[in-house]
């Protein structure tokens, strides 16, 4: 086993136990980067020399008794989390050589604790795909097969933990893009409820819909990193002030009595016949441990990937508006005037999916499409939230696949955006629902690659999908297998 | 004129938080350009807004201050349009749950009391403002500051209620009045606090459909306004004359020539494509908030005027003049609280008061050198008699100079009024010596001398001599 290849807890424990240094641990990751990355392309900026530094005073910190779970732990952020002095470039050319001038509440959250960032990883350009494709630095290569996409938007968060070029990371999950990548790498990604953990220094894509959550190599390490991050944040006004369960402690609640719901517009005809094997699998191990499952209906599932189209790219299209040129990142040279400033901006630092949204988003909200549109799909997204709830009072979780297939080749479903939309349709309800899902390794396909399970929760019911996906875990070994790399 | 023009306004107050409405930068105006500037007014990637909770109780000042409805669930829209001032690409605005609804202001002109309505008051962040380099001298680039962007702004519209350019400037003074009184804006006009855009149009006497409006912008004094509003008036009335169409559009005010010229080609039709602002949760106020808050309104002008004349006793003219800022009511009424003769502190604080601060380059009331407690002093020695009222005009200059007590004034200038009846009879009986031409004119029945014999005595006396003294002395001589 080498360093590189700990979770959090168990590197925790040596740094405690003072085997291994966190300056060791952190050389270890750099060089794994160093030595794999150029094949996974998970990094788009590797921060060493601040790395060290960081783990110098992590280890100051241990040596001083102070140790809290996440300090000296090398992990790596997904690019859109906003670091003080640190390129943050959101995937995108537009951002480039953007050096922000603050850190993001998640960030400087970890940062306290003394984890120490190796770097920023890939993406989808401002989280907008389901393969890590569009992003400007180039597409991550699954580290399970690298001619397979790792999913996205967090690719790289995803594709750094089956490469173990990272013990932890963070992402965000739109509609799925913390859950589909985990599933595809064979890692643990959770997507809190909406509210759970602040927004404030994560770039929006879709702000009604954005949620940052962890990707990691166990439940265990997920619950710890997600306590570490959530919370209310009074610079926030969309997060919640409810308190933040002790997740580990729960974590071996079991399942026994539990009530878990199939719903059955998720278990459809035209399944991969792998996927249907693992929730098949993973259906009678529950049954074994004393959970009762039953069908559950969520009606209004196949409006749910329109609905999300119109309201996620309705939000980008003004989140979005602020790349302007004028204050910060890339700036096209040569023009006359303002408008063509603006033009040429962002019709050079924009990529061709996120133009693509940015115009669906404008067409939704323009004086006459409106109502049709963008109101119709609020409508709808009520419609969806109340079918989870009316789900809720019957079970306690769901279970359902999160994609529809394993992983794709890389371009497979690039000349088919609608093709690709549609590989996100078991993730995108839980984030108009507003609620929390979790992804946990739950097999592989005949051809080798992973699949993922997802459980999803009654919103801020975190604490409940850790123990239900703890207790899996427990009986199964796919988190252990690693990528053949 | 066989146009009846009517006129619609639209005033954005500067609110005077002592921070911005979604970050905690200062709001204070004439800083370093961007020194007052956060990754939030920034419009960094990332940053999120953070409503700060007095705009929305100032607005509720001003939406019970004008006779609105509150909405008690309040919703922040986004308006999406692009602008290097405008850091986000989109300004937080309100859409269509603006806080305050359906409120009026009574305005009176020429004796008329007139109802103007308000359509709505809603909240809103200001933009920055850009720096051309044709007037800053500034190379060839355009720069932004935005220690403006991000600044709480109430947007009040009135119903197109108004149809003369004197009932617009009624509205706005009375406008202004309020807002000041409320202490939510320091209203003022050439900073940029107290901003209107005045939309107007002229339709046939006797019509009631309006005809087209354009909309005037970049009106920073009342003076301007009017010069707008008449200069549009003709404009459009010579467009109709000839048979042609006035044009929907937003015109510039040049203040140099007291023209509007058309904004055409600058700002295309916009479509906002408002929306609910993800990034900001509903607005709730409850109705105990609305009762905080209406209990602690200040008694506004009209209410004060009334009282003004009601119990205190003033004309109407001297109540009106006496409550037109909140400043100058209160140091009338911390005046009349010490020396409680409404109508002579009254007179002084319009006459002597405002004359010095006028000439003092238009000092401000609540930075005159003359507090209430020095002007009260001044005027209850006057009341006993220690000063005539002609010396204490002269003491009262001398406080303003020097902020002196008027006790020591007087001292140390020997100002004390002579009432001694024997040092006033030999100053009489010498002017009367002196004079014997004079006394044969008085005593030959033409008693206007008189007042030459007082005038004499006073002179002699320095004007320290007790006029009722003089008068009485001078007539019991005289009639001997
Ligand atoms: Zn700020």
């Amino acid at each position: 086993m080498e360093i590189f290849d700990l979770t959090i807890h168990e590197l925790h424990e040596k740094l405690k136990a003072k085997e291994v240094s966190s300056v060791e641990a952190t050389r270890a990751m750099l060089d794994r980067i160093e030595a794999v990355d150029g094949q996974v392309n998970a990094y788009i900026t590797v921060t060493p020399e601040q790395a060290l530094v960081e783990a110098e005073a992590a280890d100051r910190r241990i040596a001083a008794g102070d140790i809290a779970p996440l300090t000296g732990i090398p992990m790596g952020l997904k690019d859109i989390f906003i670091t003080k002095g640190i390129r943050t470039t959101c995937g995108s050319r537009i951002l480039e050589n953007f050096v922000p001038p603050y850190d993001g509440t998640a960030v400087a959250k970890l940062k306290e604790q003394g984890a120490v960032i190796v770097g920023k990883l890939n993406q989808d350009e401002f989280a907008m795909g389901s393969s890590n494709e569009s992003s400007y630095f180039g597409p991550v290569k699954n580290p399970w097969n690298l001619e397979c996409t790792p999913g996205g938007s967090s690719g790289g968060s995803a594709a750094a933990i089956a490469a173990r070029t990272a013990t932890a990371t963070l992402g965000t999950d739109t509609g799925g893009s913390i859950r589909q990548p985990a599933s595809h790498c064979s890692c643990v990604g959770v997507k809190p409820t909406y509210g759970r953990v602040s927004r404030y220094g994560v770039i929006a894509y879709a702000s009604s819909l954005d949620q940052v959550g962890p990707l990691t190599r166990d439940v265990t390490d997920a619950a710890l990193l997600l306590g570490a991050v959530a919370g209310y944040d009074p610079k926030d006004s969309t997060s919640v002030n409810t308190p933040v369960p002790d997740y580990l402690a729960g974590l071996k609640s079991g399942v026994k009595g539990l009530k878990i719901g199939l719903p059955k517009q998720y278990f459809i005809e035209g399944l991969d016949p792998d996927v249907k094997r693992a929730m098949d699998e993973a259906i009678a191990l529950y049954k074994s441990l004393g959970a009762e499952l039953r069908e559950v209906s969520l009606p209004h599932t196949e409006y749910a990937v329109a609905t999300y189209y119109l309201i996620a790219t309705a939000e980008a299209s003004s989140n979005l508006a602020r790349y302007d040129g004028v204050r910060f990142g890339h700036r096209a040279e040569e023009v006359r005037g303002l408008k063509e400033m603006f033009a040429k901006t962002r019709a050079e630092g924009f990529g061709s999916e996120v133009k693509r949204r940015i115009m669906l988003g404008t067409y939704a909200l323009s004086s006459g499409y409106y109502d049709a549109y963008y109101v119709k799909a609020q409508k709808v997204r009520t419609l969806i939230m109340q079918d989870f709830l009316n789900a809720f009072n019957e079970v306690d979780v769901l279970l359902t696949p999160i994609a529809p297939t394993p992983p794709f080749k890389i371009g497979e479903k690039l000349a088919d955006p609608l093709q690709m939309y549609l590989s996100d349709i078991f993730t995108i309800p839980v984030n108009l629902a507003g609620t929390c899902g979790i992804s946990i390794p739950a097999g592989f396909s005949a051809a080798g690659l992973p699949i993922g399970l997802q459980l999803i929760g009654k919103p801020f019911g975190e604490a409940t999908i850790l123990s239900t996906a703890y207790a899996f875990e427990q009986e199964t070994q796919w988190h252990l297998k690693k990528a053949p790399l | 004129m066989k146009y009846q023009v009517v006129i619609g306004l639209e005033v954005h107050t500067q609110l005077t938080t002592n921070t911005k409405i979604f970050c905690g930068c200062s709001t204070k105006f004439g800083s370093e350009p961007n020194s007052q500037t956060c990754p939030v007014c920034l419009g960094f990637p990332g940053a999120l807004p953070v409503l700060n909770r007095q705009v929305v109780e100032y607005a509720i000042r001003a939406g019970l201050a004008t006779n609105c409805s509150i909405t008690q669930r309040n919703v922040f829209a986004r308006k999406n349009y692009f602008y290097p001032d405008l850091p986000k690409g989109y300004q937080i605005s309100q859409f269509d749950l603006p806080i305050c609804q359906h409120g009026h202001l009574d305005i009176e002109v020429e004796g008329e009391t007139k109802r103007i309505g308000i359509t709505r008051i809603h909240m809103e962040e200001d933009a920055g403002k850009l720096v051309h380099a044709d007037i800053q001298g500034v190379g060839d680039d355009s720069c932004v500051d935005l220690n403006r962007a991000c600044t709480p702004l109430l947007e009040i519209v009135s119903e197109p209620d108004m149809r003369s350019p004197d009932e617009a400037i009624a509205y706005l003074k009375k406008l202004h009045q309020i807002v000041m009184y409320l202490g939510i804006c320091d209203g003022n006009l050439e900073e940029g606090s107290f901003r209107c855009d005045a939309n107007v149009s002229l339709m046939p006497v006797g019509s009631t459909v309006f005809g087209t409006r354009a909309e005037l912008k970049n009106i920073n004094s009342f003076k301007f306004i009017k010069q707008a509003i008449e200069y549009e008036i003709e404009r459009q009335a010579e467009i109709l004359d000839d048979g042609g169409k006035v044009i929907q559009e937003t015109r510039l005010f040049d203040p140099n020539t007291g023209t509007t010229r058309s904004m055409r080609g600058k700002e295309e039709a916009h479509d906002y494509r408002y929306f609910p602002d993800p990034d900001l949760v509903p607005v709730l106020i409850p109705d105990q908030w609305i009762e905080d808050v209406r209990s602690e309104l200040p008694e506004l002008p009209e209410a004060k005027r009334a009282r003004y004349v009601a119990e205190l006793g003033l004309p109407e003219y001297d109540a009106e003049v006496l409550v037109s800022s909140r400043e100058l009511a209160q140091y009338y009424e911390e005046t009349v609280a010490l020396f409680p003769q409404a109508k002579i502190v009254s007179n002084w604080v319009m006459g002597e008061v405002a004359r010095a601060l006028n000439e003092d380059n238009n000092r401000s009331i609540t930075d005159c050198p003359v507090t209430p407690a020095l002007l009260a002093d001044l005027l209850k020695l006057m009341e006993k008699g220690t000063i005539s009222g002609k010396i204490a005009k002269t003491v009262f200059d001398e406080m303003y100079k020097t902020g002196k007590a008027p006790e020591k004034i007087v001292e140390e200038k020997g100002l004390v009024q002579v009432s001694d009846t024997g040092a006033i009879e030999a100053m009489v009986d010498e002017v009367l010596n002196a004079n014997p031409g004079q006394v044969e004119q008085y005593r030959g029945g033409k008693e206007t001398v008189f007042g030459f014999f007082v005038g004499q005595v006073m002179r002699a006396s320095k004007g320290k001599a007790n006029p009722a003294v003089v008068n009485e002395l001078l007539l019991k001589k005289l009639k001997a």
